[in-house]
């Protein structure tokens, strides 16, 4: 098999028997829906919507403020019976909407059902804008942005993540699996939005069900499936355009600096959605997991479930817990309470025991460079963290500290379990203040 | 009651690496030469370990102590430390020389930059080449091998490379043994300090700790390469005068520095590049110093040197980063 | 023999010639202004006054660039000194003395989460904003302790950091470093103070903290003018420095002993005593 993949980078276990066998279960609706509305990278949305409303699924709750911001819609219909801060999964409290459910989960009736060949880019543009969709890999970066590249800029390449190279989560392996289908009718649709023909779909071969079944769904469509070794982090965006096209994104570029527009094949089952039914993004799936839980499993969730209700849903906790993870274990967020509700961006929901944490212990760098040798951005993440201990910001900008993604390869080879990506990060934002402020 | 949770910034799963296991398995990985020590120069050989690992491991709780620090003892740094100098002591050192030798390489060596990850210099070696300036007699005083089943009492010898430096000063040509005797060299039955007399150990060991990815092949690679190349350009054009690259590889404490001190993590480079600049320097510096310098063997020097530019070739290889390549 | 003292002469010669003219040619004429500030200022170039340090304030001052009272560290005196030298009248200046205004240990105060990472409270922060359930208290990860240039301050066996009012010079690093503002700037002079940064509600107070204030005003009713209470946290009334000559009394009267009166000890778990300064 044509194998690609990019430099850097390792193989952590993946951990992914846990659900990958299991397909995905529409989880029943819980006794309230705490929707916050800022839930996407960018200008959180405006709560147009009051205490006591009767509202529908799908209907407006809060409209997008700038170019960079997307509505969120209710994701049930019922009643608003609050506006108030709760606690949100950035790990403080922040405005949210919070709906009790009728039972009925009547759509809005004023949500039209389009013909994608019947509609330009433009009109595709505004309504998966309109539609809330966002990057559903995690990163949440409104869709309508990506896909509006400034004139001048040449989009040749659409390439979608399947790779989903945390390990743990199966969300987006069940998804091609169950849901091909709708999946490539949304490639379709960004094709005629970037007015483009070249779309590959990256898959890690650690699923070669969902590679087999994409390449025989896609071959009518021309749309190509590139085998992917499983290496982490293959589905960062840069290292997933490098792997597929050998091309790399300047440093501190965008895809489409190098023509690439890139989306996770959730997002793109969605897209389909939005244009042939007219639905906004009220549901995703995701992967409830983690040696914490008795039965994980991939959940199709409406957006502002509790964690804990998910976690109902799987047989509930085996053991105390002692992390919850929001996401995947190399990126992912730890939340202060199963309260919180699961937003846009929530692939995941992971919880370990306290048996189950890594030792950390924190010595001093022995510079074994093996922080240097996974970097997929070729930095040394040894040396940006010291200058980060010493608050040598300049320093760190010469090297490169801005270039991090943040993978966490760095911090999880280390032999002296130092918190590399945590030191990187908080230079990162020192930098950031300083060039503000300049 | 306090909230049980834990919060973190990412990732939380870790490799399980550690600075201990790394330590632990590159003591592992110097069993072989220890145990080819003990056998070709018997309880000698036994004390000047014992003292070594011992007073290194205490000179380090006592640094600790002194500083006011935690304990630091069980990373293993300071035991692998005392290993490696025993390794590059003569199996005559009195008592005394083995334990100064600790000393310095603890506290000289490494505890004034800070301890562990902060010494620029090889602590065994800083050692090493302290006791072998300040007493050059006790440090040169060789013994020929007498493997436990000959019973014979150990005779003084030279070592093959000091044998070769003085034959080529006094009569400008080769000993005799330079070309018979590579097999014994091999084997490590030759004059020499504990851990450089044994090739086959030592190559054992260092191919163990390739394989369980502890060094790269970078330094060891480049390092021995280097000396390779450039003793056989020197062999040569003068087979009489200079010796032939097998000799250079199996004498001395090439193998030893090349597998195990010079692949220190603490003072080598942390990029491949900068590892084979590394490495070549010291390959170029010990054939130098062998050939024309004043001292027969110039490993320990070699590496020295290089670290003392470590700094520098971290500093100019920097690779280069995602995202440049496409501009360039 | 000859040749050699002719030879080694001659480099020496040539040496020194070069030397010479290098020395006149490349002089930096330095304003002697600048070395005398320099004199006087106490050298810890700590960067309190917005220079690098010492010396490019030195030459801020003697180039009109800097205003003369920008050295906190060295107080009074050096002000003076620096305004002899440059023949202008001192200002009166009031010693000030940072004062961590938090007592909440982690004993006392509650934890809202266990924090695993980098030991630096500006990194912790960012953890949805701290491990303690205070949203404004001591993080107790000591990075004003690691910030002082002058070793003024400590952590206690207990997680909080403590100034010692001997040692500190009033250079504000601390103040700047410390992402909750939980460390202020006090004159010198007044040792008794509200140890507590929270402007939440009493009954919200309780729930996280056993020695928060919660803004009873009692301290006020003991000794009436000595404190100012707003927004539920009292602080001393600095505006009044001269009549506070009854404000211990308070510090008894305090029901969550928040009030600590530093001339009768440091909180719990900090080796520091009070000395001359402090000793009413």
């Amino acid at each position: 098999m044509n194998l690609k993949t990019f430099a850097g980078g390792l193989h952590p276990p993946d951990s992914k028997h846990y659900s990958a066998n299991k397909p995905i279960e529409r989880c029943p609706l819980p006794d309230e829906l705490v929707i916050p509305p800022a839930q996407h990278i960018g200008a959180p949305a405006e709560i147009c919507i009051n205490v006591g409303d009767q509202v529908k699924k799908g209907q407006v709750i809060a409209t997008a403020k700038g170019f960079v911001s997307v509505p969120v819609h209710a994701s049930t219909s019922g009643m608003v019976v609050a506006i108030e801060p709760r606690l949100h999964p950035m790990g403080k409290p922040l405005p949210a909407v919070v709906i009790k459910p009728d039972g009925k989960d009547q759509w809005e009736d004023s949500l039209q059902q389009h013909d994608p060949d019947q509609l330009n880019a433009d009109e595709l543009k505004k309504l998966i804008c309109a539609a809330g969709i966002v990057g559903m890999g995690g990163a949440t970066f409104p869709a309508h942005v990506k896909l509006s590249p400034p004139e001048g800029k040449k989009i040749d390449t659409l390439i979608l993540n399947g790779v989903e190279c945390e390990p743990f989560l199966t969300a987006d392996h069940r998804m091609m699996l169950e849901e091909s289908e709708r999946i490539i009718d949304g490639i379709n649709i960004l094709r005629k939005i970037l007015g483009l023909e070249t779309a590959i779909i990256g898959i890690e071969v650690n699923k070669p069900d969902a590679i087999e079944k994409l390449t025989r769904d896609c071959a009518p469509h021309g749309i190509q499936v590139q085998p992917l070794k499983v290496q982490y982090p293959q589905g960062a965006e840069k290292q997933l355009i490098d792997a597929c096209t050998g091309r790399q994104v300047p440093t501190g570029g965008l895809p489409m600096d190098c023509g690439v527009v890139v989306q996770n094949v959730g997002t793109c089952a969605a897209i389909s959605d939005t244009i042939r039914l007219g639905r906004p993004l009220v549901e995703r799936v995701a992967t409830v997991t983690g040696p914490g839980i008795r039965e994980p499993k991939n959940l199709l969730i409406a957006i502002g479930t509790s964690l804990q209700h998910m976690l109902d849903q799987c047989g509930g906790l085996d053991g105390e817990p002692a992390k919850i993870i929001m996401g995947g274990p190399m990126m992912g967020q730890t939340q202060l309470s199963l309260q919180v509700p699961a937003i846009r961006g929530t692939s995941g929901l992971l919880i370990f025991r306290e048996q189950d944490l890594p030792r950390k212990n924190f010595g001093p760098c022995i510079r074994c460079g093996r922080c240097v040798s996974v970097c997929p951005i070729h930095l040394q993440p040894t040396t940006i963290a010291a200058y980060a201990r010493l608050d040598m910001i300049d320093e760190a900008e010469n090297n490169n500290a801005l270039d991090c993604i943040e993978c966490g390869c760095c911090t999880y080879i280390c032999p002296a379990t130092l918190p590399l990506v945590q030191s990187i990060r908080h230079i990162k934002g020192s930098i950031l203040a300083k060039r503000r402020k300049i | 009651m306090d909230n049980q949770l834990y919060l973190s910034s990412s990732p939380h799963i870790h490799s399980g690496e550690t600075t201990e296991r790394i330590m632990r398995l590159v003591i592992y990985a110097l069993l072989p030469a220890v145990l080819v020590s003990l056998y070709f120069f018997g309880l000698p050989a036994l004390k000047v370990l014992l003292i070594c690992t011992l007073g290194c491991v205490v000179c380090e709780a006592l640094a600790n102590k002194l500083l006011k620090q935690e304990l630091t003892i069980k990373d293993g740094s300071g035991a692998l430390t005392g290993i490696l100098l025993a390794l590059n002591l003569p199996a005559s050192s009195p008592w005394w020389l083995a334990l100064l030798g600790s000393a310095i390489a603890i506290f000289i060596g490494k505890m004034i930059y800070g301890g562990l990850g902060y010494n620029p210099f090889n602590p065994a070696l800083v050692a090493r080449v302290v006791l072998l300036i300040s007493f050059p007699v006790q440090m040169t005083r060789w013994t020929a091998p007498a493997p436990l089943t000959t019973g014979i009492d150990a005779v003084t010898a030279a070592t093959p490379l000091g044998e070769m430096k003085m034959a080529v000063m006094l009569t400008g040509k080769l000993p005799e043994t330079a070309n018979s005797g590579l097999l014994d060299y091999f084997t490590g039955n030759m004059g020499g300090c504990l851990g450089e007399v044994s090739s086959i150990a030592l190559l054992l060991g260092g191919l163990l700790l390739i394989y369980k990815k502890v060094i790269t092949w970078h330094i060891p690679v480049s390092f021995i390469g280097t000396t390779l190349l450039v003793s056989t350009i020197f062999w040569l054009a003068d087979p009489g005068k200079y010796a032939n690259p097998l000799f250079h590889l199996l004498t001395g404490g090439l193998l030893l520095g090349a597998f195990f001190m010079a692949t220190d993590m603490v003072t080598s480079p942390i990029t491949y590049k900068g590892m084979l600049i590394f490495g070549c320097g010291c390959g170029l510096l010990t054939i130098l110093i062998r050939l024309f310098g004043g001292y027969p063997e110039g490993v320990s020097f070699a590496i020295l040197l290089m670290n003392a530019v470590t700094p520098l070739i971290d500093r100019s290889c920097r690779p280069k980063i995602y995202g440049l390549a496409e501009k360039a | 023999m000859f040749a050699a003292i002719l030879s080694l002469g001659g480099i020496g010669l040539v040496a020194a010639t070069a030397l010479g003219v290098a020395a006149k040619k490349f002089a930096v004429e330095i304003d002697p202004r600048e070395l005398a500030i320099l004199e006087v200022l106490p050298g810890a170039n700590c960067g309190a006054c917005g220079y690098p340090g010492c010396s490019g304030y030195a030459k801020g001052v003697a180039e009109g660039k800097a205003l003369p009272t920008a050295c906190s560290p060295g107080g009074a005196e050096v002000i003076e000194a620096i305004a002899s030298v440059l023949g202008i009248e001192a200002v009166t200046f009031e010693p000030q003395v940072a004062v961590v205004a938090c007592q909440g240990d982690n004993q006392k105060a509650k934890v809202k989460y266990r924090y695993l990472g980098l030991t630096d409270c500006n990194a912790a922060q960012k953890l949805a904003d701290g491990p303690k359930t205070c949203p404004s208290g001591c993080l107790g990860l000591g990075t004003c302790e690691r910030t002082c240039p002058f070793d003024a301050i400590e952590m206690t066996s207990e997680n909080l950091a403590v100034i010692n009012r001997d040692k500190c010079t009033g250079c504000e690093k601390c103040v700047a470093v410390c992402p909750r503002q939980v460390i202020r700037m006090t004159p010198r002079k007044v040792t008794t103070h509200v140890l507590c940064n929270s402007h939440d509600k009493g009954a919200l107070i309780r729930g996280y903290c056993q020695i928060g204030c919660i803004g009873c005003h009692i301290c006020n009713k003991t000794v009436p003018g000595a404190f100012v209470i707003e927004n539920f946290l009292a602080h001393t009334n600095y505006e009044k420095l001269d009549e506070l000559e009854d404000i211990e009394l308070a510090v008894t009267k305090c029901p969550t002993k928040c009030i600590r009166d530093f001339s009768s000890g440091y909180p719990a778990g900090s080796s520091f005593v009070p000395t001359r300064n402090d000793a009413a």
